[in-house]
Order: structure tokens, then C-alpha cells, then sequence
């Protein structure tokens, strides 16, 4: 049970796949336009994730090494298209906005990632477990970001309070703080302009519409990936492990330290010993052409 | 004699012209402009003005602080483009708009990329198409409390009629610097004068764009020879499209920008070229009837593959072997 609890906390928090990992942004950039999209996204995800982790783990002595990969596609295309039918027959809304998106998740990479190395190499609970914590980190990443884009981008939270949400919500919060923070019976004119001044300002404020556009998705990124990088360099400041920050396999293989990788390309010592062979040569070339 | 023996890397000779110099002189060149849409639009265009300006300046200095470098407002780079956008906006923009618009040319298209002289497009135009996308309903409204109705590009769209001598002057609807072709032209034969821009990207852009209005415009040469249309050339509709919307201001200020133009004199003229037909496109078959900003920035987007393409080549190389 320590595990699994251990495992829920690792895929939420420490290894989140948005935040943490960076995995899988082809989904968290193309779906986030709005919170229950966001949701819908990472629910349907979880659930496949959970339940293909339980049947990879249970399958892992049966499955041969040499078609792995084909068998664990198997076994999560048949949990997407459960998945899939579902949906279009319990909320044919969200799975019309979500599109392509839903039967995308078979070739999700965190999926495929868990199976490979989780769920192949440990035993079904702690698989399980290990899949619902992604899961649940997937989720709550892209409700999140779902949230921001659907706030700044459509002046909507989860659909409600219509589009006008900055006219109602942010002058009310303000005008209610400079009422505590000035004495009303004694407010001036100045304060009371204020606030009519904010209610007014503020009803009139439209959506930055750029937003829940796919730009906007890209804005969106760049600004994590800023917050990613600062947090790693405060934390490496003070000496902390922080290589999973963006550990997400981004094929450049010739700053990865991870020697024993599958995917590995290129073998950074050879080729910095090839580099400087050459250089030699080269070297060795121009003195001969000097001492000539 | 140890001076004489000095190597040093090139450039080995300076010029005495410095950036602030130059953008103070792209200032008063648009002074022209700038005056004539506060006179036409009022007080309200004067406050978008100087807070597109206000804003642009403090939000370099500001990210400069924050980001811990030197500030670089000193420069007068962040003022050329304040100013910029204040005049690709409608002279009605709220200003809550226009200061997004400025902190977003600020920050996102130049100093992300590394400030001046790294931006990728013009900070201006990009903040402009930025707030086109996002405020669709403000950006395309050009009515306010002196003038009201189509602007005359959205009329000739409609195949409507436009009087040329009012737009030449600029008394009709637009953004706040677009309006008056006189204001403009007159900004641009100072920074000619001075050397500070030439004809070379302006005169390719409008000669291109005047020639391909001539062949694909509903009365141009194509319509002329299937008989769809009787008149050769309806040549209020050929000098309405030169002089009307961001044309004139986006062929001498923006297309012209140091940063964003090919370097080549031969990429210039390719640069200028490529703006011309692909402004005609937008304008003749696009859906809206202004398309100056977006040619500007695909134009801006591609200078590395122009300059690529015509960098002149080295002395000795490229010969045929031997």
C-alpha cells in the first residue's frame, strides 16, 4: 500500500508529465482551450492509462521482449476505443470537441512511456496505482491550463458566468477591498470614483480571444517552460537534483547522459573523439602547409 | 610603433551615425503623421499615442531591471515602436487594448528574442496582428467622434467609390497615422534625405503591388482581355488601393526596419517584390480588405531564406572545378 500511495504522490507531484516531465504536449497544447475540455482530455487518458498499466503489468511474463511494442499498442488501442464509444455515447459534446484527440491517446507518450518503464517491470498493483497518479498529474495539469486559457482567452471559468466575467467578478472583488481598505462612511469622492471607475473599466473588458487559439497554446507553453527553467536554475543554485525537470526524451542525444537509453542516436564520447581527430588532421595539415 | 602592429578583427571602420541618432530621426519623420491623425481624431488619438509610447518605454526599461541588464531605452528603439503601433491602431481602441499591445511588442517579439537588432519581425506589426486576432470586434472599428463609416479600402471592396484627392490628403476613415499618403510621404523624403532609409525596398513594394493591382484587380488586365469588364484599368480604384490603408506607412516605416530586412541589395529587392504581391493577394482576394501587417510579417518571417539565397558569394569560391 506504501507504494501505491508512493506512486499517486510520484505522479502528481514529482514526476508530473505536464510540469515536471514535459511528456505529451501534442494533447496538453491541442485540447487545453478550455477547463472541461482540459478535464474531459485527461480523465479519458487516466482511465486508458490505469487500466493498459494493470493489463501490461499482467501480461508482462507472457509478452515476448521482440513485440512489446506492438502488443502493448494492441492492448491500449482496444482501451482507447472502449473508451472512445463511451464517450460518444454518454458525452458526444466533449468527444466532438475533443476530436481526433481521443483516439490520439494510443500513441500518447506517456502511455507508452509507463508501460515501458513501469509497468512491465513491477507488479499489477503498484502499475495500477502508478498509472492512476500519472493519470491524475496529466489531468490536473491540463484542467489548469485549461483554466488560464479559458479565463484570459473566452472571460469564462468552466463555461459559466457568460462573457462577462471580468465585468462582474474582478470590480466587485476590487470594489469590496478598497471599501475595507478606505472607510465607506467617510470614502471620498476620490475613492467612490475609483471604484466606479473599475466597474465601468472592467465591464468593458474583452478576452485576449488569441488566447484559446492554437498561438495561444504556444504562448502558453513558452511561459511553463520559462517558469520550468527558473525553477531549475534556482534549485540547482542550491545544489538540488533537478535533472527531471523537462527530462522528456527531446532526442538530443549528445547532451543526455543516459548511456544505456534505447533510443540513443549518437554516442557523445565518440563523436567528440571523432571531432578531435579531425581537428588534428586539420591542424597537422596547416603546419605541414607552413613548414613548406 | 606597437599600434601600428596591432591585428584586430573587423569592422575596422566605424560609422559616426549611432542608433539613438537614427531613431530619433525615424521620430521626427513620423511626426508628420502622428500630428495630422491627433488633428483629424482628436484628443483621444493624442492619449493613444503617448500611452502606446509611455508604455512601450517603461515596459523595455522595466523587463531590462527585472532580467537584471542594463536598461536599453536609451537607444530610442522602444519609442520608434510605441509610436509604430499608435498609429496602426484605430484612433477609438480602448486603452487597456493598446496597452497590451505595446507590453506585447515589447516584450514577447523583441526583447525575448534578445532585443534589438534580434527580433525576428517588427515588434509593431507583430503587436498589431496580435491584437487584430485578439480584439477583432475594436481593431477593425475605425468610427470615433469625427469620422464614421467604411474606411475607403473596405468601400472599394464593395466595389464602392472613393474620392482619391480626400484620401491623398487623408480626410477619411483609418487608423490613426495611416490616413494622410501627404504626411507620410512627407516623413519619408526626410529619412531619404538622410539617408537613414532609400527607395530600394518602398519603390520595389509599391512598383510590384501597383503592377499586380493592374493585372488582377476587377478591371485589370485580365478582366480587360476576357471581356469581363469594359474599362482598362478603373483608375480610381488603382489609386484608391496605392493610397489607401497602411500601404504608404507600412512600405516606408515598417518593410524598411533595419532588424527585418534582408540585408542584400538583391534580397531587398526580392523583399520588396514578395511584400508587393503578397499585399495585392490579401487585398484583392483575401477575405478582409486590408492585408499590409500580415505581408509584412510573412515577408519579415522568410529575410533569412531571402538572405540566403543572395548573399553575394566570396571571391574565388563557387568557380567550377577543376
Amino acid at each position: 500500500m506504501k507504494t501505491c500511495l508512493e506512486r499517486l504522490y510520484n505522479g502528481l507531484i514529482k514526476e508530473n508529465p505536464t510540469f515536471v516531465l514535459t511528456l505529451g504536449m501534442c494533447p496538453t497544447l491541442a485540447v487545453t482551450t478550455s477547463a472541461i475540455n482540459g478535464l474531459g482530455m485527461g480523465l479519458s487518458t487516466l482511465v486508458v492509462l490505469a487500466l493498459s498499466n494493470l493489463l501490461i503489468s499482467a501480461l508482462r511474463k507472457v509478452i515476448p521482449d521482440k513485440v512489446r511494442i506492438p502488443a502493448y499498442i494492441v492492448i491500449v488501442a482496444s482501451l482507447v476505443t472502449v473508451v472512445g464509444l463511451l464517450m460518444e455515447a454518454y458525452v458526444p459534446g466533449l468527444y466532438a470537441s475533443l476530436g481526433i484527440y481521443i483516439d490520439l491517446i494510443v500513441v500518447n507518450c506517456i502511455i507508452l512511456g509507463r508501460a515501458e518503464s513501469y509497468a512491465s517491470k513491477n507488479k499489477m498493483m503498484p502499475s495500477l496505482f502508478d498509472g492512476i497518479g500519472m493519470g491524475l498529474g496529466f489531468t490536473v495539469a491540463l484542467t489548469l491550463i485549461g483554466m488560464v486559457r479559458e479565463f484570459f482567452g473566452n472571460a469564462s471559468i468552466f463555461g459559466f458566468t457568460g462573457p462577462d466575467v471580468y465585468g462582474t467578478t474582478i470590480p466587485v472583488l476590487l470594489v469590496e477591498l478598497t471599501n475595507k481598505v478606505f472607510n465607506p462612511d467617510s470614502a471620498s469622492n476620490f475613492v467612490q470614483g475609483l471604484n466606479h471607475f473599475f466597474t465601468g473599466e472592467f465591464s468593458s473588458y474583452s478576452p485576449i480571444g488569441i488566447l484559446i487559439m492554437a498561438p495561444g497554446a504556444f504562448f502558453v507553453l513558452a511561459i511553463l517552460t520559462a517558469i520550468q527553467n527558473v525553477i531549475k536554475a534556482k534549485g540547482e543554485a542550491k545544489g538540488k537534483d533537478m535533472s527531471k525537470i523537462q527530462s522528456g526524451c527531446s532526442h538530443d542525444c549528445m547532451s543526455c547522459g543516459d548511456t544505456g537509453c534505447a533510443k540513443r542516436l549518437i554516442e557523445p564520447e565518440k563523436v567528440s573523439k571523432k571531432v578531435e581527430t579531425e581537428v588534428e588532421a586539420v591542424s597537422e595539415e596547416i603546419t605541414g602547409k607552413e613548414e613548406n | 610603433m606597437k599600434e601600428y602592429m596591432e591585428v584586430s578583427s573587423n569592422p575596422h571602420v566605424r560609422s559616426r551615425v549611432t542608433t539613438s541618432q537614427i531613431m530619433f530621426a525615424v521620430v521626427i519623420a513620423l511626426l508628420p503623421a502622428t500630428i495630422y491623425g491627433i488633428i483629424r481624431f482628436g484628443w483621444y488619438a493624442a492619449l493613444l499615442v503617448l500611452v502606446t509610447v509611455g508604455t512601450a518605454v517603461l515596459t523595455e526599461h522595466l523587463f531590462c531591471k527585472i532580467m537584471k541588464k542594463p536598461s536599453t531605452i536609451k537607444d530610442g528603439s522602444a519609442i520608434v515602436t510605441g509610436l509604430l503601433l499608435a498609429l496602426n491602431l484605430p484612433p477609438h481602441l480602448p486603452v487597456y487594448i493598446a496597452i497590451l499591445g505595446a507590453v506585447f511588442a515589447i516584450v514577447v517579439v523583441k526583447l525575448l528574442f534578445g532585443g534589438l537588432g534580434q527580433n525576428f519581425m517588427n515588434p509593431a506589426l507583430g503587436a498589431r496582428c496580435f491584437l487584430v486576432i485578439s480584439f477583432a470586434k475594436y481593431m477593425t472599428n475605425f468610427d470615433c467622434d469625427t469620422v464614421t463609416g467604411p474606411t475607403p479600402l473596405a468601400i472599394l471592396k464593395e466595389g464602392g467609390q472613393v474620392n482619391v484627392f480626400d484620401m491623398v490628403i487623408g480626410r477619411t476613415g483609418g487608423t490613426i497615422g495611416e490616413t494622410s499618403v501627404i504626411a507620410i510621404v512627407l516623413g519619408a523624403c526626410f529619412l531619404i534625405a538622410l539617408g537613414v532609409i532609400d527607395l530600394r525596398i518602398p519603390g520595389t513594394y509599391l512598383v510590384s503591388f501597383a503592377i499586380f493591382v493592374a493585372i488582377f484587380c476587377p478591371t485589370g488586365l485580365i478582366a480587360y482581355i476576357t471581356h469581363d469588364s469594359n474599362v482598362f484599368i478603373d483608375w480610381q480604384y488603382f489609386c484608391g488601393q496605392l493610397s489607401g490603408g497602411g500601404l504608404m506607412l507600412g512600405a516606408f516605416f515598417m518593410a524598411t526596419d533595419y532588424t527585418t530586412r534582408p540585408i542584400t541589395k538583391k534580397g531587398q529587392y526580392l523583399y520588396g517584390i514578395f511584400l508587393g504581391v503578397l499585399t495585392g493577394l490579401f487585398r484583392l482576394f483575401g477575405p478582409g480588405a486590408e492585408g499590409v501587417s500580415y505581408a509584412i510579417i510573412i515577408g519579415n518571417l522568410l529575410v533569412p531564406l531571402i538572405e540566403k539565397i543572395t548573399m553575394p558569394k566570396a571571391f574565388g569560391k563557387g568557380g567550377e572545378k577543376a
